[in-house]
C-alpha cells in the first residue's frame, strides 16, 4: 500500500517536472515539438523533399517576419492593432515600383526609397491621427476601426493612381541557385538572407542600445516610462520610423517574389498577425521566429495536401496558436 | 471635353432603379449590422466574422436546393441551423480571448470559410460560383423567382406598369429587417437582454452574480450568426449567384461602417446608418469623372475609409448611439 502511494507520488512528480519545464521553457518545448514533426516528415517524405519545401517556406516566412516586426513594435509599444500594416507594405512596394520601373533605376535604390517613404508615412499618420487620438484616451476598438479606415484609404489612393493592373518589379525571377542540392530562386534567397539579417539587427538593437531599452520601457508601461524621464514622443517617433521602414522593405520583398496589386498587402495581413502572435506581441526576435515557423508550416503542408489549401493551413495555425498559446511561444502568461 | 470636370447630375436621386438597388443593399447590410449590434453594442464582443456566417448561410441554402431534394423553403431554416452550428464552432474556442485576439480569430475563421468555399470545388463550385445544377434543370433561386413573379403581378394590378425587377426582393428584405429588429428589441428588454448588458459593462460582476458570462456571449454570437445567414440569402438572391468573392473580409468591414455610422447600442440607428451608407456608396456610380470601374471602387473604399476614420475621431457614438453605452472606449 505504502509502496503504491510512493510510486504514484514518484510518477506524479515526474509528470510535474515535465510540466514544470514546459511552463518555464516554452521555447524548448516548441523546438522539441518542431524537431519531432520534422523527423516524422523526413521518415515519411524523404529528406530532400522536406528540406526543399522547408527552404521555400523559410523564404516565404522571411517576408511574413519582416512585415511582423513593424506590427509587433507598434502593437507592443502603442497598444495599437494596426490593420493598415498590410497596406503600408503595398505602399512600400509601389514606391519601389516608381524608382525601379517608372524611373528605370536599380532596385536597391528603390528599396531605400520605399523604406524612407513608408517610414515618413508612418510618422505622418502618428502626427495627424494616432498621437492626437491617444491624447484623447481613445479605446482599443476605436483605434482598430480607425486603422481599418486608414487601410481602405491607402488602398484607395494606390488603386486610383496605379489601377488594379498586375505589375512587376524589374527583378530576375528565372535564375535559381543550388545549395546542397536544393534549388531556390536567386531573389527568394536574397529575401531570406536580408530578412534574417535585418530582423536580427533590429532585435540586437532593441536588446542592447539605449533606444531599445527605452522602447521596451514604453512597451511595459507608457506612463511610467514618461514619469521616469524618458522622452516618450521621441521614442514613439523612432518606433514609427522603424515600423514604417521595415514595412516598406517587407512590401518590396513580397512584390519582388510575387507581383504588385493594390490588395496584395492586405492579403498578407492575417499571416503577419499570425507571425506576431506566434512570436509574442512586442518581441522582434519572436516575430522573426513566428514568421519563419509560419512559412515552414505553410510550405510543409504542401507535402501532404494539395497546394491550393496552404493559405487555409496558415489561418488554421493562427487560430490554433490563439487558442492554445495566445501569449506566443516565448511570451509570459502575463501578456494575455 | 467638358469645361466643368465635376459633371455630376443628380437625376439619379429620383430614379426608382437607384433607390431599389440602394434599398436591397441597405437591407442586406442592415441585417448583418443588426447582428453585430447585438454582439458589439450590447454584449461587448468584437465579432469580425460576419462575412463567414453569411457565406455559410448562402452556401448551405444553395447547396441544399441544387444538390438535394430539399426544397428552397425548407433549406432556409436548415441553413440557419447550420450557420448557428458554425457560430458555436467559432465561439466555443475564441470567446474566452481578449478583444484584439477575438477580432483576429474571428476574421481568420471567416477567411477559412471563404477559402473552403473557394477550394472545395465539388461542393461549392469553387471560383465558378454556385447557381444552377450541372444539367441546368434547377437553380437555387427558382422558387424565389416564382414568388417574385407573383409579387410583380400584384404590383402590376396596383397600377405600376413596369415594376423594377428587384422590387419584390426589396419588400421581402425590408420585411425581414423589421422582423429581426423587433425581435431584437423584444429580447433586449427581457431579463436575458439585461444580463447581456451586464456582461458588457462588467463581466466579473455578472459572473459574481452567478451568470455564466461565456454562455451568454456564445448565445449572442450564435444569434448574430443566424441573422448573418439571412443576410447571406438576400445577398445571394440579389446577385443570383453564390460566389466566394462576395464574402471577403471587406463585407464585414463595410458592415462595421454601417454599425458605427448608425451608432452603437441602437438598433434603429443601424437601419438609418445602412440607408445613408449605401446611398453614399451607390451614388458614386453616377460620378462620371472617372475613366474605369476600378476608379469607382477606389472611390468607394476611400469613402468608407474616411467615414470610419472621421466617425472614430469625432463622433465615435455614431448618429444615434449613446455615449454612455459606448464600448469603444474600453
Amino acid at each position: 500500500m505504502e509502496a503504491g502511494t510512493l510510486a504514484a507520488n514518484g510518477e506524479r512528480s515526474l509528470a510535474d517536472r515535465v510540466r514544470d519545464t514546459a511552463r518555464r521553457r516554452p521555447a524548448l518545448v516548441a523546438v522539441a515539438i518542431l524537431a519531432s514533426i520534422v523527423l516524422a516528415m523526413i521518415v515519411a517524405k524523404g529528406l530532400h523533399d522536406v528540406a526543399q519545401t522547408g527552404l521555400t517556406g523559410l523564404s516565404l516566412g522571411a517576408i511574413y517576419a519582416l512585415g511582423a516586426v513593424g506590427l509587433t513594435l507598434v502593437y507592443g509599444i502603442l497598444k495599437l492593432v494596426n490593420f493598415a500594416q498590410g497596406d503600408f507594405l503595398t505602399f512600400g512596394a509601389y514606391m519601389a515600383y516608381i524608382v525601379n520601373v517608372t524611373w528605370g533605376m536599380p532596385l536597391v535604390l528603390g528599396i531605400f526609397f520605399a523604406m524612407l517613404m513608408t517610414a515618413l508615412l508612418g510618422v505622418f499618420f502618428e502626427k495627424v491621427m494616432w498621437g492626437p487620438m491617444r491624447a484623447r484616451g481613445a479605446g482599443l476598438l476605436q483605434l482598430l476601426l480607425m486603422s481599418i479606415g486608414l487601410a481602405f484609404l491607402i488602398r484607395a489612393v494606390i488603386q486610383y493612381v496605379w489601377s488594379t493592373e498586375l505589375r512587376f518589379l524589374d527583378v530576375n525571377v528565372i535564375e535559381t541557385v543550388e545549395v546542397f542540392g536544393l534549388r531556390i530562386g536567386r531573389t527568394e534567397l536574397i529575401v531570406l538572407i536580408v530578412g534574417i539579417v535585418v530582423i536580427a539587427g533590429i532585435g540586437l538593437m532593441l536588446r542592447f542600445t539605449l533606444l531599445g531599452k527605452r522602447m521596451r520601457a514604453l512597451s511595459d508601461n507608457l506612463e511610467l516610462a514618461e514619469t521616469s524621464g524618458i522622452d516618450t514622443s521621441r521614442v514613439i517617433l523612432y518606433t514609427w520610423l522603424f515600423a514604417g521602414a521595415l514595412a516598406g522593405l517587407a512590401g518590396v520583398m513580397a512584390a519582388a517574389t510575387t507581383e504588385l496589386r493594390p490588395e496584395f498587402g492586405f492579403e498578407l495581413l492575417l499571416p503577419i498577425f499570425a507571425a506576431v502572435i506566434l512570436g509574442g506581441i512586442g518581441d522582434a526576435f519572436g516575430a522573426l521566429v513566428g514568421g519563419l515557423v509560419l512559412g515552414l508550416i505553410i510550405e510543409w503542408s504542401t507535402l501532404f495536401i494539395e497546394a491550393r489549401w496552404k493559405v487555409t493551413i496558415g489561418f488554421v495555425a493562427l487560430i490554433v496558436v490563439l487558442i492554445v498559446r495566445p501569449q506566443g511561444i516565448f511570451g509570459r502568461a502575463k501578456a494575455t | 471635353m467638358d469645361a466643368l470636370p465635376l459633371a455630376i447630375t443628380f437625376d439619379f436621386l429620383t430614379s426608382v432603379n437607384f433607390w431599389t438597388s440602394v434599398g436591397v443593399l441597405a437591407a442586406t447590410y442592415a441585417l448583418v449590422a443588426l447582428g453585430l449590434q447585438l454582439n458589439v453594442g450590447f454584449t461587448g464582443i468584437v465579432n469580425f466574422g460576419a462575412a463567414g456566417f453569411m457565406a455559410v448561410g448562402a452556401y448551405t441554402m444553395a447547396i441544399l436546393t441544387i444538390d438535394t431534394d430539399i426544397s428552397f423553403w425548407f433549406s432556409l431554416p436548415l441553413s440557419i441551423l447550420v450557420t448557428m452550428a458554425f457560430g458555436l464552432i467559432v465561439g466555443l474556442p475564441s470567446l474566452r480571448l481578449r478583444t484584439d485576439y477575438l477580432a483576429i480569430a474571428t476574421i481568420a475563421f471567416a477567411e477559412i470559410i471563404r477559402l473552403i468555399a473557394q477550394n472545395a470545388r465539388e461542393l461549392t463550385g469553387g471560383n465558378q460560383g454556385l447557381f444552377c445544377s450541372d444539367d441546368q434543370s434547377k437553380c437555387f433561386d427558382d422558387s424565389w423567382l416564382n414568388v417574385s413573379d407573383t409579387i410583380q403581378g400584384w404590383l402590376h394590378s396596383l397600377g405600376w406598369s413596369d415594376p423594377e425587377i428587384l422590387f419584390p426582393l426589396l419588400l421581402v428584405a425590408w420585411a425581414l429587417v423589421l422582423i429581426v429588429t423587433f425581435a431584437l428589441l423584444f429580447v433586449q428588454r427581457s431579463p436575458w437582454g439585461r444580463v447581456l448588458r451586464a456582461v458588457r459593462e462588467d463581466e466579473d460582476a455578472a459572473r459574481a452574480l452567478g451568470k455564466n458570462a461565456v454562455a451568454y456571449k456564445l448565445q449572442s454570437l450564435v444569434i448574430s450568426a443566424a441573422i448573418a445567414a439571412i443576410a447571406g440569402w438576400i445577398l445571394a438572391l440579389n446577385l443570383a449567384t453564390v460566389h466566394p468573392i462576395d464574402f471577403e473580409p471587406l463585407v464585414t468591414f463595410f458592415a462595421y461602417g454601417v454599425l458605427v455610422l448608425g451608432g452603437l447600442a441602437s438598433y434603429w440607428g443601424v437601419l438609418v446608418g445602412s440607408v445613408v451608407f449605401w446611398t453614399l456608396l451607390e451614388a458614386t456610380r453616377f460620378i462620371d469623372i472617372f475613366e474605369d470601374q476600378s476608379d469607382q471602387t477606389a472611390l468607394r473604399l476611400a469613402i468608407v475609409g474616411l467615414v470610419l476614420i472621421l466617425l472614430m475621431a469625432f463622433r465615435p457614438q455614431g448618429i444615434f448611439g449613446k455615449r454612455e453605452e459606448m464600448v469603444l472606449g474600453d
